[in-house]
């Protein structure tokens, strides 16, 4: 092959490396545009009272009827039941990730880490909508059961069983997050604390996981943009109303339960509530586009060791 | 002793970025004549080597000034209007460190065969036990051409290495520290091979051995700090060196 | 007697460590068992597999399900990998410090956190509504695909880093393209661990429900799409459902009955993700060896 047929092909190489490259910021601009358009169109229809009206409404009102007959597009409640779930998974996430991180990394042998490693890799890979059977049909009558002996009543549909399964969910994701940053701490700062007559729990926890804060905290608000998002389980398990409320004991909706019970139905191009799930997913993606920068900005903070 | 020149480096500056590394370096390199380029750690020999066949392409910020003419055409390699595969086809390199494909013997040595287009089993099978002849390997590997490259001693990997960059027939060939990473063994047989290729090309190797540098060189430029300070056929140098700073770096006084 | 103490805060650490990884992995073993058990009878029902969904939940399978999500992994497999390797090549080979590379290099770290109903909502407004793919198999995988996107990009710069810098300046040493290069060298010595990504990313895909939700995978379907070699367009543009939503759906109803049919699909997907994770594995482990540089 001549030299200048080779440059020529070289150059159209390039340029589908890039091009393909670029598909991903056409992605991000596709998911924007679809989710910005609608979302406008929503605000201005006139079943939700048209802009700005809407607006306020979203924002005020304390119920969510778009698809009554009687529209309510107050977003609270689905805000409130996705933070309450996201809040519980979190209670389970952040202690149990920080200790098994702690764990793994500064305590277990090695023959005990490689042991557990694939197991948590496989807790990650299991499809969200089995976590939510078993949310479903395994925590819930678990809680009811446990809940039954202080005669306090658990709703077969509710905030709790779906939060702990999702805590459950999100922690090989976290732990290993945590466990990353932790090993990321320089052995000399372990070394210096040890010299001075430290104990290993002493050095873990007063020299390590500071070493470690931002990048335990930005493990943290990845793992609370990923409970946030997440669609199945709650779908499954946490029920289809719209509640707002903070008893984790009754049935709530998400933003992406509420999601996926619209997109079960049939959805007219442009009407209301196929608007109204745009709306929705806008939020949920700022929500979780919120917590992502602000992982990135945590960890950007790096410690000068 | 009249000799054709190869190479011509006129008034070479070379910048990694807004780093200076080559400073005005002006040089001949004769046709079949072997120049060593020596000189302390960090003074630019691989640098310079680097430039002759544009391998400073592969990174971004870098820049050259200066020119460095390749004969007969006088072609000016240090421009961006040159061709670097042109080049690269005509200008082999050998590295400091063995750098085999993972692939088998004979697609090692055949591989710039390859991409040259060639593609004839029986012109590749000549041209590849040619080469490995021509680098002392042949005997060793024969019966091992389809085994992995990665199997093969570190000199025996190196040599594979010459005899890849032979098997194209480059007009010139660079070595950076050929032998640095190798026994005293597979580095006599390296020199030998050296000595023996220039009938054959122009041959430029950056050393760090004094001894080797006087055993095997027709040429030597001592350079430091990024300066050519002195160039000269070896003998000279190596007997009465014009600079002050060529005489102790020689005698062993710092490096 | 302070040494003891502080030997014995130690144990009870390491206790509590113990503890909590066994609450995690009793969780895990929970589930499966919990699957295995409610969906026994059915999951060793040759008929599961070979029937269509059905009102009756004794005559229900998931013979369109599985055959489905086959289809639709096989093309979201295709553009992840069309789109996915040639962009890690890019950013990780050619993109350099510049600032495109560095843009596109935040932007797939930022998609990677996306919720992925997001992309269902993506899919929904851009492929079904606007350029007229439809609720199909072909918008199904281009879903799944560019969902899987990141995690291919991520691992094919992973294994492109592995490889030295040696092998790239002896191959530029010879006079090799940059296309050379790619074809010859960098992508016959990463393919394994681009392959472990596949596979990662396949096992993850392969358990969404969320974005294939929201374009109108039907929960009932009684066919099977036209084998691709008699009709490939008609094929792309099937209805389609996912072994996923069929589990959802039954799930989702009251009856018990529909649900050990959930618990036995459940169980077949469960096992499908161990199957992938584990040949990832395999695979990873066989390419250290192999490739020692
Ligand atoms: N990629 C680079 N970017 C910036 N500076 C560099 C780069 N490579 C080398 N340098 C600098 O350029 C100078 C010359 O380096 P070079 O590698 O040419 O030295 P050398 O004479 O070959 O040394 P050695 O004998 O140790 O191999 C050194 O000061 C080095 O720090
Ligand atoms: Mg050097």
């Amino acid at each position: 092959m001549r030299i200048e047929t080779k440059k020529k092909l070289d150059l159209i190489f390039k340029g589908f490396l890039v091009l393909t490259a670029f598909t991903s910021i056409l992605v991000t601009i596709g998911i924007v545009i679809a989710l910005l358009e609608d979302t406008i169109r929503f605000f201005n229809h006139p079943e939700g009272g048209g802009f700005p009206s809407s607006l306020i409404r979203f924002f005020t009102e304390k119920e969510w009827t778009p698809t009554f007959v009687t529209k309510k597009i107050g977003i609270l409640p689905l805000l409130c039941g996705t933070f309450l779930i996201a809040g519980i998974a979190m209670c389970i996430s952040v202690p149990l990730g920080l200790l098994i991180a702690v764990y793994l990394s500064e305590f277990a042998s090695h023959r005990v880490k490689e042991a557990v490693k694939p197991w948590l890799d496989f807790l990650e890979a299991i499809p969200t909508v089995v976590y939510g059977y078993f949310a479903l049909l395994g925590v819930t009558p678990l809680l009811q059961w446990f809940f039954r002996k202080f005669d306090i009543e658990v709703q077969g549909m509710n905030a709790l069983s779906p939060g702990i399964v999702l805590g459950v969910m999100i922690l090989p994701f976290t732990a290993s997050l945590v466990e990353d940053s932790l090993r990321g701490v320089p052995h000399y700062l372990r070394e210096a604390s040890y010299s001075l007559g430290a104990s290993k729990l002493k050095t873990a926890f007063g020299v390590v996981i500071p070493a470690a804060k931002s990048g335990i905290i930005a493990a943290y608000l990845l793992g609370a943009s990923r409970a946030v998002g997440e669609t199945m389980v709650v779908a499954v398990a946490a029920g289809m109303y719209p509640n707002l409320t903070l008893n984790p004991l009754e049935p709530v909706q998400t933003i992406t339960g509420y999601i996926v019970q619209v997109a079960l139905g049939d959805l007219p191009f442009l009407s209301f509530e196929y608007l109204s799930i745009f709306a929705a997913g806008f939020l949920l993606f700022l929500l979780s586009l919120f917590f992502n920068l602000m992982a990135i900005y945590v960890k950007s903070k790096v410690e000068r060791y | 002793m009249k000799s054709e020149i190869k190479i011509k480096v006129e008034k070479l500056n070379f910048y990694y970025g807004n780093f200076k590394a080559l400073k005005e370096i002006s040089f001949p390199i004769f046709k079949n004549k072997v120049t060593a380029i020596i000189g302390p750690s960090g003074c630019g020999k691989s640098t310079l080597l680097r430039c002759f066949n544009r391998m400073h392409d592969l990174y971004p910020g870098n820049r050259y000034e200066g020119r460095i003419l390749l004969y007969p055409e006088e072609l000016n390699i240090a421009t961006n209007g040159a061709e670097p595969l042109y080049i690269r086809m005509r200008i082999g390199m050998v590295f400091q460190k063995p750098n085999p494909f993972p692939k088998s013997v004979f697609e090692n040595v055949a591989y710039g065969l390859k991409i040259k287009g060639i593609t004839n089993k029986k012109v590749l099978e000549e041209r590849v036990e040619k080469a490995l002849r021509d680098a002392a390997l042949w005997d060793e590997v024969k019966d091992r051409l389809k085994e992995n490259a990665y199997s093969l001693s570190g000199g025996q990997q190196q040599r594979l290495c010459i005899a890849r960059a032979i098997a194209v027939e480059p007009e010139v060939l660079l070595f950076d520290e050929p032998t640095s990473a190798l026994d005293p063994i597979s580095t006599a047989k390296i020199e030998d091979l050296i000595v023996k290729l220039k009938e054959k090309m122009t041959i430029v190797i950056v050393t760090h051995n004094m001894q080797q540098a006087a055993r095997i060189s027709d040429y030597t430029a001592f350079m430091y700090l990024g300066e050519l300070i002195e160039f000269g056929s070896t003998e000279k140098i190596f007997t009465y060196p014009e600079n002050k700073l060529t005489e102790d770096y020689i005698s062993g006084k710092f490096g | 007697m302070k040494e003891n103490k502080v030997r014995f805060k130690e144990k009870l650490f390491e206790i509590v460590g113990v503890l909590c990884l066994l609450f995690v992995l009793t969780f895990l073993f929970s589930i499966i068992l919990k699957l295995f058990l409610d969906g026994l009878h059915r999951i060793f029902d040759l008929k599961f597999y070979t029937s269509y969904p059905s009102r009756f939940p004794q005559e229900a399978g998931i013979l369109s399900a599985w055959v489905d999500t086959i289809y639709v992994m096989i093309g979201a497999i295709f553009w992840s990998i069309f789109l996915g390797v040639p962009a890690g090549i890019y950013l990780e080979e050619f993109g350099g410090k510049g600032r495109l590379a560095r843009i596109i290099e935040a932007n797939i770290t930022n998609l990677s956190a996306v919720p992925s109903i997001v992309y269902g909502l993506l899919a929904l407004g851009i492929f079904v509504y606007r350029f007229k793919f439809g609720e199909s198999i072909l918008t199904a995988g281009l879903t799944l695909g560019l969902l899987m996107l990141p995690v291919i990009v991520v691992t094919t710069r992973e294994s492109l880093r592995r490889i030295p810098r040696a092998i790239r300046e002896g191959a530029y040493a010879l006079g090799a393209t940059n296309y050379e290069l790619v074809f010859h060298h960098l992508l016959p010595y990463s393919i394994g661990g681009i392959l472990t990504g596949v596979i990662i990313a396949t096992s993850r895909a392969i358990g969404e429900t969320a974005p294939l939700l929201t374009i109108g995978a039907l929960t009932f379907i009684a066919f099977l799409p036209p084998p691709p070699w008699e009709d490939f367009i008609g094929m792309l543009k099937s209805p389609f459902t996912f072994l996923p939503i069929q589990i959802f759906n039954w799930v989702s109803r009251p009856q018990e009955a529909f649900h050990k049919n959930a618990a036995a699909a459940g169980f077949v997907l469960l096992v499908l993700c161990l199957i992938l994770n584990s040949v990832s594995y395999y695979l990873r482990y066989k390419m250290r060896k192999k490739y020692q540089w």
